[in-house]
């Protein structure tokens, strides 16, 4: 039930965008929860976005995994 | 692309879990608990379980919005179905038993039942047929309830109506805290929900009870990154709260939806199936919408349903006391084909995804 699948907002106007979920896949869904602009990706829910994803945190994720890693062999 | 991949790299996978055991406090049985049936699906789909060393438990908490909604609540939704109203509703929810009967088994004696993709479809429908009553059976955590909020709150059509199911899901977590017998050392919070409430109230957790949360992102290396960021507060003996799904998740959260959210719903106790009364854990419309609420529409409230089917375990199940294999019924005659307990049809349900990713 609380699956949310990311999505690339192709167009919005008002209160609905239309979002690509990859190959693809298009629909129509409902922003009014998010400020949303067309190119971001924005997770969405039962036909609802519910939060637009940062792009520049999903790297630094990625960059903080690999410190961990590193800064804990090197205390070996 | 190769970023994304990352996120599932069974490499790195394997690393974090021998960091895993490096810092596991040595001679500790260390139990960890999500809140979240995307979460267990995950734990499930990857084997992730198998890459823990044995001391490292993570069990399942009441994580599937489905599971707990209690009888009575069913009840209420068949009863209006076969009074002749159109009663909407998520897929999820069409199997799960009332006292008496499921909404599958009200459709099948004539009532009209419809599965949804989301409330928007449901005020849809109703704007399509102006003649027909409907009613949308609103379940669902904090991922789902800002989207009720929207169309509460957007005047819909006046045949519509909705019977509020949705339940909060800190409260849940403090009462699992407080279950003493249950031994847990950590939270992993669940990410779609913390999108929209953010970190703020889980804050209560490190400062009242000692306890770590990480609130995590439901890829496997998201996973296995927020087991170990708990393992490392233990090694720590620090407990706090990190959040590991930086990329989704913020402080104050998605405020727009709070804000909606606050305008349409107010807070009061809630029985949650197979728990209890949980206190100010649901939410009901607020006055200000009483013409949209079903129960005012209706004149109807169902106090009372059987929540547990005799012989079933689904209430050890939901807050991880027993693992489904330990229920007396699982896959003998309880299958996702013909389920008796909550826990058995949602595709969240423990016991669901047990029974497909270990049958």
């Amino acid at each position: 039930m609380c699956l949310a699948i990311p999505a690339k907002v192709i167009s919005r106007r008002e209160n609905k965008a239309q979002v690509d979920f990859g190959e693809g896949v298009l629909r129509e869904v409902n922003v009014t929860l998010v400020d949303a602009k067309e190119g971001d990706y924005v997770l969405v829910h039962a036909g609802y976005a519910i939060q637009v994803l940062d792009k520049r945190e999903a790297q630094e994720t990625l960059h903080l995994w690999n410190e961990i890693l590193e800064a804990e062999a090197q205390l070996k | 692309m190769v970023e994304e991949l990352r996120f599932r790299d069974p490499n790195l996978a394997k690393r974090i879990s021998e960091k895993i055991v490096e810092i596991l406090p040595k001679k500790s049985q260390i139990r960890i608990c999500h809140v979240c049936g995307t979460h267990e699906w995950t734990l499930n789909h990857y084997g992730l379980r198998s890459l823990l060393p044995e001391n490292v438990e993570v069990i399942a908490g009441p994580g599937c919005p489905v599971c707990i909604v209690p009888a009575s609540e069913i009840d209420e939704a068949v009863q209006l179905a076969l009074k002749g109203i159109a009663v909407t509703c998520f897929g999820d929810l069409f199997r799960v038993p009332g006292s008496n009967m499921s909404l599958l088994e009200a459709k099948a004696k004539g009532a009209d039942v419809r599965v949804v993709y989301g409330v928007g479809d449901a005020v849809q429908m109703a704007k399509n047929e102006p003649d027909r009553d409907f009613v949308f059976f609103a379940v669902g955590f904090e991922t789902t309830s800002p989207s009720t909020a929207v169309e509460v709150a957007a005047n819909p059509p006046r045949n519509i109506s909705f019977l509020v199911s949705h339940r909060t899901i800190p409260p849940a977590m403090r009462l699992l805290v407080k279950l003493k017998d249950l031994r847990l050392n950590g939270f992993i919070a669940p990410g779609h929900v913390s999108t929209i409430i953010g970190l703020r109230p889980y804050e209560v957790f490190p400062k009242q009870y000692s306890m770590p949360v990480v609130v995590a992102g439901f890829e496997p290396m998201d996973l296995m990154f927020g087991i170990y960021m708990i393992v490392r507060q233990l090694h720590d003996g620090k407990p706090k709260l990190e959040n590991e799904y930086m990329r989704a998740v913020n402080w104050e959260g998605n405020v727009k939806a709070q804000k909606i959210m606050n305008r349409v719903f107010s807070t009061v106790d809630g029985t949650w199936r197979g728990l209890g009364v949980i206190p100010e854990s649901k939410f009901v419309l607020k006055d200000d919408y009483a013409d949209y609420d079903a129960h005012s529409k209706y004149g109807m409230k169902i106090e009372k349903g059987i929540d547990i089917q005799h012989g079933c375990r689904c209430h050890l199940v939901i807050i991880g006391k027993i693992r489904p294999a330990e229920c007396p019924l699982f896959m003998k005659t309880c299958t996702p084909q013909k389920p008796i307990g909550a826990c058995m049809v949602s595709v969240e349900g423990t016991c669901r995804i047990w029974a497909t990713t270990q049958h």
